[in-house]
């Protein structure tokens, strides 16, 4: 019987990892992650969680233990934010391509410098490419039942990849919704057992993790790398299809809201989508055709699926909560790019960026916008492929 | 030996042969090269406890010669040797000359 709660994220994402019960937890605190792994903490002491419980003294050995504990045989958590996940980038590799299944929520907070604690997407962001599969989640909700099929995708026998799973930084990770959990038994059968391919505690058949792979077979395990990463999304999508007969929540690969018909669109992640539909359905009100699609696996990214479901429109803004210094435009939409790319008739495509360290992303901004893809639509016309907004001119 | 394609590796490079190292033959790195003057030898055994990669072979309690196979010519035993009245037994010497 699902039970329903008034939870912050950092509370919700908590309550999955006590649910799930993994076997070693290495954490290091840090804004605004640090109220998870501190409520985490308090599992352990309180004896709810069997987990071994391991502090460090810094994220780049958090993810290190974690990377032993994996490799042990171990079900292994951590988690993290901004500069943590910076500090963790290389060992970030090291998990990925020795395929652990290592499960890190990161509540999404800005990059320093400027120093600033609050909500960004530009420490995922800069880990797009680290090997690590990624889940973004708009709500509470979303992050917790993220966090549960996390496991699963993640341990599944084709894949034994690393998953982030993103949230925003105080806007979920510290406000209060609405929430339905499952019950610890139902998260239990749902996630199953572990079983390391190759335990490192298993003395009956030693083997050794981390050798140096010369020019004569780097490739060939990159390559296969690449491979595994093929198979994602139809884990992501069967997970996401029992995850669905527990819970009665649907999952895919993205979410599209009022997308099929649609003539003009907004690509947006996490939190920001839900202020977005808002205002979508004025504009269908007024009786104009305007459509969402917020991408949920972003790691590997499903280019084909998200080309697809976008190619039909006539103009479409993707709106970025990071930025990239040195190339032109934000990381999703160069990625939107390539996926529309293949596809002979495409829309119009622009790219804003916003919210930067936790500005306020106000409906009045979608409505900017929605109004500016109306013109786009009509005149084909662009004044600026790349602009910034809610931002002081 | 056939190389393995990309199908066929194992995954996350894990090595499940055990003590398959040894068939991982380090000399061929070497750019200089070790030689041991038995002369100044004193027997202590310091070149055998520092060699990071056994290279340097003891039978019956004595020092025996070199494995140019692993030896791959950092040069730590022929720095801690301390050789007899000021006189190293191990000099290293530059591979090809
Ligand atoms: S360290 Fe030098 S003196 Fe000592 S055993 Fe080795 S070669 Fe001989
Ligand atoms: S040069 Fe290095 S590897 Fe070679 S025998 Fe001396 S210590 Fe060992």
């Amino acid at each position: 019987m699902a039970k329903i709660v008034a939870v912050t994220g950092n509370e919700a994402v908590a309550n999955a990892l006590r649910q799930v019960n993994p076997d070693v937890c290495a954490a290091y605190p840090i804004t605004p992650q640090t109220d998870m792994m501190q409520r985490f903490s308090s599992f352990v002491s309180d004896g709810k969680v069997k987990t071994e419980l391991i502090l460090v003294e810094s994220e780049h050995s958090s993810m290190s233990a974690c990377v032993g504990a994996s490799a042990a045989g171990g079900r292994v958590i951590t988690a993290t934010s901004s500069q943590g996940l910076a500090l963790m980038n290389e060992i970030l590799y090291i998990a990925s391509g020795t395929r652990l299944p290592i499960v890190m929520p990161v509540v999404n907070r800005a990059l320093s410098a400027p120093l600033n604690i609050h909500g960004d997407h530009s420490d995922a962001m800069y880990a797009r490419d680290t090997g690590w599969i990624q889940l973004w989640s708009e709500n509470a909700q979303e992050a917790y039942d993220n966090t549960i099929q996390a496991f699963p995708i993640a341990e599944h026998i084709d894949i034994r990849l690393p998953v982030m799973i993103c949230l925003d930084g105080f806007i979920i990770s510290h406000s209060i919704e609405r929430i339905e959990y499952l019950d610890d038994e139902q998260v239990q059968n749902f996630v199953g057992d572990f079983k390391q391919l190759y335990p490192l505690l298993d003395i009956q058949h030693p083997v050794s993790y981390g050798p140096l792979i010369l020019p004569d077979y780097y490739m060939e395990f990159r390559r296969a790398q690449a491979e595994v990463n093929t198979k994602v999304s139809k884990v992501v999508l069967d997970v996401a299809s029992d995850f669905e007969k527990l819970s009665g929540r649907k999952y895919g690969l993205f979410e599209t809201y009022r997308l099929e018909d649609a003539e003009i669109g907004i690509v947006i992640l996490n939190s920001a989508a839900g202020t977005t539909k808002d205002v979508i359905d004025e504009f269908r009100n007024k009786g104009i055709k305007a459509g969402l699609l917020k991408p949920r696996l972003y790691r590997p990214f499903p280019y084909e699926e998200t080309g697809e479901a976008l190619k039909h429109l006539k103009a479409l803004c993707v709106l970025d909560r990071a930025d990239c210094f040195g190339s032109s435009f934000g990381p999703v939409y160069s990625d939107i790019a390539a996926s529309l790319y293949p596809f002979k008739d495409k829309p119009v495509l622009v790219n804003k960026i916003y919210g930067l360290g936790g500005r306020d992303y106000l409906p009045e901004h979608a409505e900017i916008v929605l109004n500016e893809l109306v013109d786009i639509a009509e005149t084909g016309k662009v004044k600026s492929y790349k602009e910034y907004i809610g931002v002081r001119e | 030996m056939k190389l393995k394609n990309w199908k066929e590796v194992n995954p996350g490079s894990v090595i499940t042969e055990p003590g398959s190292s040894e068939k991982f033959k380090t000399g061929s790195w070497r750019s200089s090269k070790p030689v041991w003057k038995e002369e100044n030898c004193i027997q202590c055994l310091f070149c055998w406890i520092y060699c990071p990669d056994n290279a340097v072979k003891v039978k019956d309690g004595k020092r025996g010669e070199f494995d140019y196979e692993y030896c791959k010519g950092c040069g730590i035993c022929a720095l801690e040797c301390p050789g007899k009245k000021g006189n190293k037994a191990i000099i290293m010497v530059e591979e090809g000359k």
